[in-house]
């Protein structure tokens, strides 16, 4: 079997420009494909939630630019999965106009364009709920129950290979995908070509995050995979970095529990027996790598629901005596708070920089010494009114705060802003939780349109 | 302790020490060796386990979802559960990307000659 090559620019297009001088080298390799993952759920709940993207507009655009433009004139298909960071509906909408777009602007000869959907509607889910179907829970969660699909705004299923490969066998030159796998899209496409599952995800798992599975440190390099009869290989382009057995091995447990196992729609990448070797200064070769179909096609879904509208406040404490007694100030703000608003119906946060601001309850460091503090003080509640009215006691209340030898009796903090600020309202996660399906494309409707003139 | 025995702390023996989050709801950790001795000393040193984790972080053996040797790599990861999802108002490291700090300082027992 004749190998097959793809480059990846970017770990996440979008949330960072891509690094052009790489990506040329890139191309020039003359890849089979050039594909890249759009999407995570690092940035929050809030891009799904409430339907946007976290990434500009600008750098969205840049990217796109840059590999449509290199994709035809190589004549290869560029694959995006998990459009605008979230992968909604409205994502996969933009990225097709702005593909569109820069087409007209190029005058690119015509060129189809395949895209595919992955948002679930919560009514399916409550129908399928109600016919007794289990919305299983991931890590831990409960099963999804009504109150929590209530509670929703918006949810994705994560696609698998399935609909990239029904765009890819449909003759796409450019795919546009809704929330997806990050290994998927890049197994789909080597998959076409005859691939095996096993090689397939694996490139998708090391070339996923780009030039994260090089070393030195540095992202958004572009980096090549190929896959030949039974063996991955892969190289970074940047002259200044290099895939090393270290760097590919060490990538395959980022961001993730468990090192050995990948799991994705339809199956599990087991890559317990993988063997790396550095095939030379730049390059790693991996073989061993298995793939175990699942007995049961389960999709993992991702929602998440709006908790309110909220504020934030800033105050700082240099006082010795009042940063002993940082509790008794904050419980004295709290209280304020309580008195009018009562106990429930709201949430009030205090990240209190100087003692366990970034860590919480996990900060070891218990008898903190600092000469001074930094309170963020968050309030999130049904209406912009009463999170600010919530806020601005939670804040300005501190200043009152009755500590019983204090000597500055003209106030307990200092501000840099005798006000609060409105933020983006808050969401959480609903959803971590998975539903069987009967047919692998049920949740992820294709579609084919074209670009150029 | 034997007598004998010395310590030394995690950061002065691993390459790379660092956390991130893996899915929305844990956090893992990841502490990579450049070579396989310094690895296989933290590894064997009984002071780099469940046990000490727990300890160092202030949390029950429950919180731990997973804790591996990864050889291929020179690396052991570990993983906990978030107390709420990521991103939740109020979460104060919403990529889970600076709660590694407390290994920087953990002491490794070396064995003595």
């Amino acid at each position: 079997m004749e190998s097959t090559k793809i480059i990846c620019p970017n770990g996440h297009l979008g949330f960072a420009p891509l690094k052009t001088a790489s990506f040329r080298i890139g191309v020039e390799a003359k890849p089979d494909f050039i594909a890249c993952d759009s999407g995570s759920n690092d940035v929050g709940p809030g891009p799904l939630g409430s339907d946007t993207s976290t990434s500009p507009l600008a750098w969205q655009t840049h990217d796109l630019e840059e590999m449509l433009l290199a994709a035809r004139e190589l004549g290869v298909p560029m694959v995006i999965g998990s459009a605008g960071d979230t992968g909604t509906n409205s994502r996969v909408d933009l990225f097709v106009s702005i593909i569109q777009d820069i087409a007209k602007k190029h005058l690119l000869p015509k060129f189809k364009i395949g895209y595919f959907y992955s948002e679930v509607d919560k009514e399916y889910l409550r129908a399928k709920m109600q016919k007794g179907t289990p919305i299983n829970g991931l890590d831990e969660r409960p099963e999804l129950t009504e109150a929590q699909l209530n509670a929703t705004d918006r949810i994705v299923a994560m696609a698998g290979v399935h609909p990239f490969k029904v765009l890819l066998d449909q003759g796409a030159d450019v795919i546009i995908g809704g929330r997806s796998s990050d290994s998927a899209i890049f197994a789909a496409s080597v998959m076409s070509r005859g691939h095996s599952e096993a090689d397939a995800y694996y490139l998708g798992k090391v070339l996923e995050c780009a030039s994260f599975c090089a070393e030195p440190y540095g992202g958004k390099e572009t980096v090549l995979g190929e896959v030949k009869s039974g063996e991955v290989l892969v190289t970074a382009m940047s002259p200044e970095q290099q895939c090393t057995v270290a760097s590919v091995a060490g990538h395959a447990m980022y961001e993730r529990s468990n090192p050995y196992h990948e799991f994705v729609a339809g199956g599990m990448l087991d890559m317990t027996k993988c063997k790396y070797e550095q095939v030379n200064e730049k390059t790693t070769r991996i073989s061993g790598q298995e793939f175990i179909p699942a007995e049961e096609f389960r999709v993992k879904l991702e929602g998440a629901g709006k908790t309110g509208e909220r504020f934030i406040g800033i105050a700082g404490i240099r006082d010795p005596y009042t940063i002993e007694n940082v509790d008794k100030v904050i419980d004295w703000a709290k209280t304020q708070v309580r008195d009018k608003f009562g106990d429930n119906g709201y949430e009030l946060h205090y990240n209190v920089y100087g003692k366990n601001g970034v860590m919480g309850d996990l900060e070891p460091i218990k008898e903190h010494s600092s000469h001074e503090l930094c309170i963020v003080v968050q309030a999130v509640a049904p209406t912009a009114e009463i999170a600010e009215e919530i806020c601005m006691t939670g804040t300005r209340q501190m200043f009152y705060a009755r500590l019983e030898n204090v000597k500055g009796t003209a106030g307990s903090v200092s501000f840099v802003l005798d006000e609060v600020v409105q933020t983006s309202p808050a969401y959480v996660w609903t959803l971590n939780h998975t539903i069987a399906v009967e047919d692998s494309l049920e949740l992820f409707p294709t579609h084919m349109t074209e670009g150029g003139v | 302790m034997s007598a004998n025995q010395t310590t030394r702390k995690l950061t002065d023996l691993a390459k790379t020490i660092r956390s991130k989050n893996a899915g929305v709801d844990k956090i893992t950790f990841d502490i990579i060796f450049s070579d396989h001795d310094n690895y296989e000393l933290v590894k064997n040193s009984g002071s780099l386990t469940r046990e000490t984790i727990c300890a160092l972080y202030g949390i029950e053996d429950k919180r731990i979802s997973d804790f591996v040797e990864f050889d291929p790599a020179f690396a052991i990861k570990f993983t906990i559960y978030r107390e709420r999802p990521s991103g939740s108002a109020g979460d104060p490291d919403i990529f889970g990307a600076q709660q590694y700090a407390p290994l920087l300082g953990l002491d490794i027992a070396i064995p003595g000659n």
